[in-house]
């Protein structure tokens, strides 16, 4: 089995045994090395031998091993003949990130930075079973998934703009919450509101360059002195355990004899199972969206305590693990595909209709954040990503240590001090949140994303580095 | 014996229980799964719990009693401090767990899902392994 160079930073695996389409990399050497070290190659080649498969399997920069499929992948299939898998889409549907911009200057935000974390630490609920602040009904629930971030914008969580600058405005139209499971139900229930813990965090941050000045002034930056952050969080209880519930309902009706992997379960995306996981996917999806809407009030409304009136706008807020049904050309034939982005950002070019109007002339935003402590970037999505990737970029860094290791190596008390001389203040649940997401343990960002910049699936718009962290 | 041990794995949590018998191996698996947030021997046995699960093998009864305790954790608060009593027959498991509320303590992390992946029950001799990566 050989990888062979297409181009710098393009490789491929030719078609053979089972592959029904050869696998395509897109990594620099330095990040291939790093590839290899673990079972991404193996599962690239497993991903390619899916029934209904198109063009090619796709691994990012960022990939590394997931759960049958890698995670930084990217898979479509034809509607008619091929299948919708929980494993390509990720236990934690929908997580996503947001992007937003202030009008407070850097300079009075330092000023009383500890108090607004330690403001915006009581007002979202963070942390492992976190509970939420609400009382949750059950009829709540089921308009929070039906709805997502329409929903909160109606109960009084932000306003409509937020949503109409985020992926599918904020709600998947297919969620039906009778393809939720009581089971998920109850997990979801008391994390409404609430931002979780491992890789979820809320970000501060300021512009350390913009790239390219005409793409940020229409996605409304265009001063570095204001502060910025992101809020990356996903579906919480409720969407890990609908991938759960789909991975066994797929496993007790397909079986996985005929499969490379078992954790490559599928349902083809025709059949009652395939639409239904779909469904329960959209709903995970809707209260990922509605999560965050809800936590980005209580940012305002903490803003607002410390600081007085302080104007913040979405820029945008895009999905990281997600299943789409998305018009695609290959070939140069127009066709309706099932794309599955696990550890993926969709990453669409100028007059793409899913762009929100205001962006639609320049392409849509990207959002990639780093890990802890390290920088994060906004890029813009292109034609070329359309024609190379199912128009998707990385998401991330991607892990490259594990997480007991770092445990063993890291000290959670030291990293944070290394941070607080960088000027970064963190505030975490405890060391071990702190020790377990160190910016060791993760692939150097700024590699990953000079590599879709070059190959032009993301082009650098703005990089973004840390001055606060809240972790659960 | 040891109770549990973790090995190396990228993104998730990777680990072995260990037991003399098949019930104690999955005693220490529920164990090793809440050690990733907190200490079980530090919990406080205030609240206790009957758990009630089938499987059509052992890996999926295994599973499946795993999957209670995620259950448990997010929707009930419950952080699991030992498991008291379990009992294995054909393929129904029934185990009586002690514990306390998770808000108070200070619990690091977040368990997203059990898996299947490298699941592996193993008996030699005297002794029952048990493998289980969860996703974090």
């Amino acid at each position: 089995m050989e990888i062979k160079k297409i181009s710098d930073n393009i490789w491929q695996i030719q078609k053979h045994g089972t592959m029904k389409v050869p696998a395509m990399i897109i990594a620099s050497e330095k990040i291939l090395e790093g590839i290899k070290q673990d079972k991404t190659i193996e599962q690239i080649q497993n991903v390619a031998s899916l029934k209904g498969i198109l063009k090619h399997a796709i691994a990012l920069p960022d990939s590394h091993q997931g759960y049958g499929f890698n995670i930084g992948g990217v898979a479509a299939f034809d509607m008619e003949k091929g299948i919708i898998s929980p494993g390509g889409v990720g236990y934690d549907i929908n997580c996503s990130v947001r992007l937003l911009r202030t009008n407070l200057k850097i300079a009075d935000f330092l000023k009383k930075r500890k108090e607004i974390i330690e403001q915006i630490y009581k007002e979202v609920p963070s942390g492992v079973g976190s509970k939420g602040q609400l009382r949750v009904t059950k009829e709540m629930l089921h308009e929070v998934l039906k709805h997502g971030a329409k929903w909160a914008v109606k109960e009084g969580y932000g306003i409509k703009e937020d949503y109409e600058r985020t992926e599918e405005n904020g709600c998947m139209p297919e969620a039906d919450a009778n393809t939720v499971s009581q089971k998920a139900l109850e997990r979801g229930k008391p994390q409404l509101g609430s931002l979780g813990a491992g890789n979820h965090f809320l970000e501060f941050q300021k512009i350390e360059a913009i790239y390219d000045e005409k793409t940020a002034k229409a996605f409304g930056i265009e001063n570095s002195e204001y502060l910025t952050f992101m809020v990356h969080c996903g579906s919480r209880g409720l969407g890990h355990q609908v991938a759960s519930d789909y991975i066994k309902l797929m496993e007790d009706k397909y079986g996985f004899a005929d499969l490379p992997d078992r954790e490559l379960i599928n349902a083809p995306i025709n059949s009652e199972l395939g639409q239904k996981y779909y469904k329960a996917m959209s709903c995970a999806a809707n209260f990922a969206f509605a999560n965050k809407q809800m936590i980005t009030h209580w940012i305002r409304e903490g803003f607002n305590k410390v600081f007085g009136d302080v104007k913040i706008d979405v820029v945008y807020d895009l999905c990281h693990n997600i299943a789409k049904f998305e018009e695609h050309t290959i070939d140069g034939e127009k066709m309706k595909v099932c794309v599955h982005r696990k550890g993926a950002a969709r990453s669409f070019g100028p007059g793409r209709k899913e762009i929100p109007e205001i962006y639609r002339s320049v392409g849509q935003p990207v959002i990639i954040p780093g890990s802890m402590g390290t920088s994060s970037y906004l890029l813009v999505g292109t034609k070329k990503a359309e024609e190379l990737t199912f128009g998707s970029t990385a998401h991330g860094a991607g892990r490259i240590s594990s997480r007991s290791a770092a445990l063993r190596n890291i000290s959670g008390e030291h990293v944070r001090n290394e941070l607080s001389k960088r000027g970064i203040e963190v505030k975490a649940g405890s060391w071990k949140s702190i020790a377990e997401e160190a910016p060791e343990v993760y692939k150097d960002i700024d590699e990953v994303i000079r590599v879709s910049d070059e190959v032009g699936i993301g082009k650098k718009v703005i990089k973004f580095v840390p001055l606060g962290v809240i972790k659960g | 014996m040891k109770q549990y041990k973790f090995l190396e794995h990228t993104a998730d949590a990777k680990f072995v229980a260990y037991g003399k018998n098949i019930g104690e191996a999955f005693s220490n698996a529920a164990l090793a799964l809440t050690s990733i947030l907190f200490d079980p021997p530090k919990v406080k046995p205030k609240i206790k719990k009957e758990i009630k699960v089938e499987g059509k093998d052992e890996k999926a009864l295994l599973y499946n009693f795993l999957e209670e305790i995620l259950f448990l954790l997010d929707a009930k608060h419950f952080l699991l401090h030992k498991v008291e009593k379990i009992s294995i027959k054909g393929n129904k498991l029934t185990a009586f767990v002690s514990g306390d509320s998770a808000q108070n303590y200070k619990t690091s992390g977040d368990i997203k899902a059990v898996t299947y992946n490298d699941m592996e029950i193993k008996k030699i001799k005297e002794k029952v392994s048990v493998q289980v990566v969860v996703d974090l």
